[in-house]
């Protein structure tokens, strides 16, 4: 049985625990870092199809994070406020971002790749800041959030933080199916050797074009959600420093394993609220911890958990 | 009616003319040998006929279809298959899953995104079964990092057969190969030369005069003799131009 996802039962079995075990510590704050760090890891999840399975290092992913916060803020404050409507929209909105800068970005791989990426996350995250009737630079606070069928749930008891937990498990099931499946060969055989997997038959833009498309779809997922728990926007979530915590979340954890990508985002999470709880100048340490995790735990964290001679290119 | 069919095809960059009114037809079950010197044109034709490059003039007709405008994978999707003069497979697959890629373009939509695509038996019996036939068998299982040259040149053409080509084209199939694979190459080839035509580029004058049915010498972009293999030997021009300092 593969390894992996015997991390991934208990992972996950201890997240569906978490709001039984919590009031036993009686902390609600904690669940809300459980929360944070679920977005962070379906965002980081999503972007690892694109840089451990497709080899697209993009430094602009946030901006997707960002666009479905604020397409789901704006809906909402224009008095849409059906979940599912508003999953609807979001997923409109991000993709048709993604097609238009994807479609430009993916002309280029690699360096340049990153480049483009970059370029265009910053003019989203400009963009947003331009946005003057729903707060520019300070961000919006929202007053009132998504309905299920017309209910409140999500904003009592455990109802977002569920509403989060199955987004990250349909998410991690979501990028594992399609890792192993036709698709995801292809797109691995264009990150081995893409002058290959195009004369295979493959045309290499286009399954590329697509994982990019499928994986801002997701970040924008973790934005709609992220509204929902933060109860504001603000154009900060699409900056490129943004993007490099998701990059940082999933070298830490892994590449191409969505392990690593929970495991990841819970480290960097927790670290920087136990650091920041004890000091202002908490960077200092985080960074050079950074590069001693990277150092000492090649191949992630995730790679700590698994067994020599256990690893599936594919996990 | 012939496979593959180039008709009047021109490429210059600039000043300089690589391709200068080639017209080449390679009929059903043969095997075409391109030769020439060192910057005769030969790497630039094989660029345009597999899409690399396209001409400046004329057609490159596939089975009767024209594929001039085709892109690289289109031209592959449409039956023409090609091995590189330096091995190119998919370093991080294993033999038999750089094999199933290939079979998969040619079997149904690569655009499923649930299934397994590792436990399709369609297609890994495919693979196995093209394996079997360049003899790489019993490597399946090894990830193609780790394969020697020899293999890799196999493996190459394995990948190039799991698609089903109607027309194969081989660059240098024999570069850096021993003796002895070279022998066991040809061998392969020749098996495969009455189902499958081929265009074959190649240094190896013993390969060629095994395998080719007609031989075109290319010069300054330009060819300059064509032929059975004996016939181009007999060329002076021939002589001359090229086969002078390697046959005599």
């Amino acid at each position: 049985m593969d390894r992996s996802l015997v991390t991934a039962a208990v992972l996950f079995g201890l997240l569906l625990a978490m709001p039984f075990l919590l009031p036993l510590i009686g902390s609600a704050y904690l669940s809300g870092l459980i929360i944070k760090a679920m977005l962070l890891a379906i965002a980081a999840i999503s972007l690892d199809l694109l840089i451990g399975h497709g080899g697209m290092i993009s430094l602009g992913h946030a901006a997707f994070v960002g666009v479905g916060a604020y397409a789901t803020a704006i809906a909402l404050e224009n008095g849409v406020d059906d979940i599912f409507l508003l999953l609807l929209i979001t997923l409109a909105v991000t993709g048709l971002t993604a097609l238009v800068s994807g479609g430009l970005a993916l002309r280029t791989s690699g360096l340049y790749f990153l480049m483009i990426t970059l370029a265009f996350g910053q003019m989203i995250y400009f963009t947003l800041t331009s946005l003057a009737a729903y707060g520019g630079d300070d961000g919006l606070t929202l007053w009132s959030l998504a309905t299920v069928f017309g209910s409140n749930v999500l904003q009592s008891g455990n109802g977002l933080y569920y509403l989060v937990l199955g987004t990250l498990f349909a998410t991690w099931w979501g990028v594992y199916r399609i890792s192993r499946s036709r698709f995801g060969r292809v797109l691995r055989a264009a990150r081995d050797n893409p002058e290959r997997a195009e004369v295979m038959g493959y045309p290499v833009v286009r399954f590329r074009l697509i994982a990019y498309l499928i994986a801002a779809m997701i970040a924008g997922v973790s934005g709609l959600l992220l509204v929902q728990h933060a109860e504001f926007v603000s154009p900060a979530l699409a900056t490129w420093q943004r993007s490099g915590d998701l990059i940082v979340v999933i070298v830490l954890g892994g590449l191409a394993t969505r392990n690593g990508a929970i495991l990841g985002a819970f480290f960097i999470v927790i670290v920087e609220e136990v650091l920041g709880s004890f000091i202002h100048e908490w960077r200092l340490i985080y960074g050079p911890l950074l590069v001693l995790m990277v150092l000492f735990a090649k191949g992630g964290i995730s790679h700590l958990l698994t067994p020599k001679g256990a690893k599936g290119y594919a996990s | 009616m012939s496979t593959l069919e180039i008709r009047k095809l021109n490429k210059s960059f600039g000043a300089l003319t690589v391709s200068r009114d080639i017209s080449i037809s390679i009929g059903e079950g043969q095997c075409h040998a391109l030769i020439g010197p060192n910057g005769a044109g030969k790497t630039t034709l094989i660029h345009q006929i597999s899409g690399v490059l396209r001409p400046d003039s004329g057609h490159i007709l596939l089975d009767g279809q024209d594929i001039t405008q085709m892109s690289v994978s289109r031209r592959v999707q449409a039956g023409l298959g090609r091995t590189f003069q330096i091995t190119s497979v998919l370093p991080s697959f294993t033999a038999l899953e750089n094999t199933a890629i290939a079979a998969q373009a040619k079997s149904g939509s690569s655009l499923r995104f649930f299934r397994d695509a590792s436990r399709e038996t369609a297609l890994n019996e495919i693979a196995l079964s093209t394996l079997q036939r360049v003899g790489l068998a019993d490597r399946a299982a090894i990830p193609a990092a780790d394969l020697s040259h020899g293999e890799l040149r196999l493996l190459e053409l394995a990948i190039s057969l799991a698609g089903k080509p109607k027309f194969l084209l081989l660059d240098e199939p024999m570069a850096g190969l021993g003796r002895s694979e070279s022998v066991a190459l040809v061998a392969l080839l020749s098996e495969l030369r009455g189902s499958l035509p081929m265009l074959l580029v190649e240094h190896d004058m013993d390969a060629i005069f095994q395998l080719a049915d007609t031989v075109s010498l290319l010069v300054d972009g330009q060819v300059v003799a064509r032929g059975t293999p004996d016939e181009v030997r007999a060329d002076a021009a021939a002589r001359a131009a090229y086969l002078g300092e390697n046959a005599a």
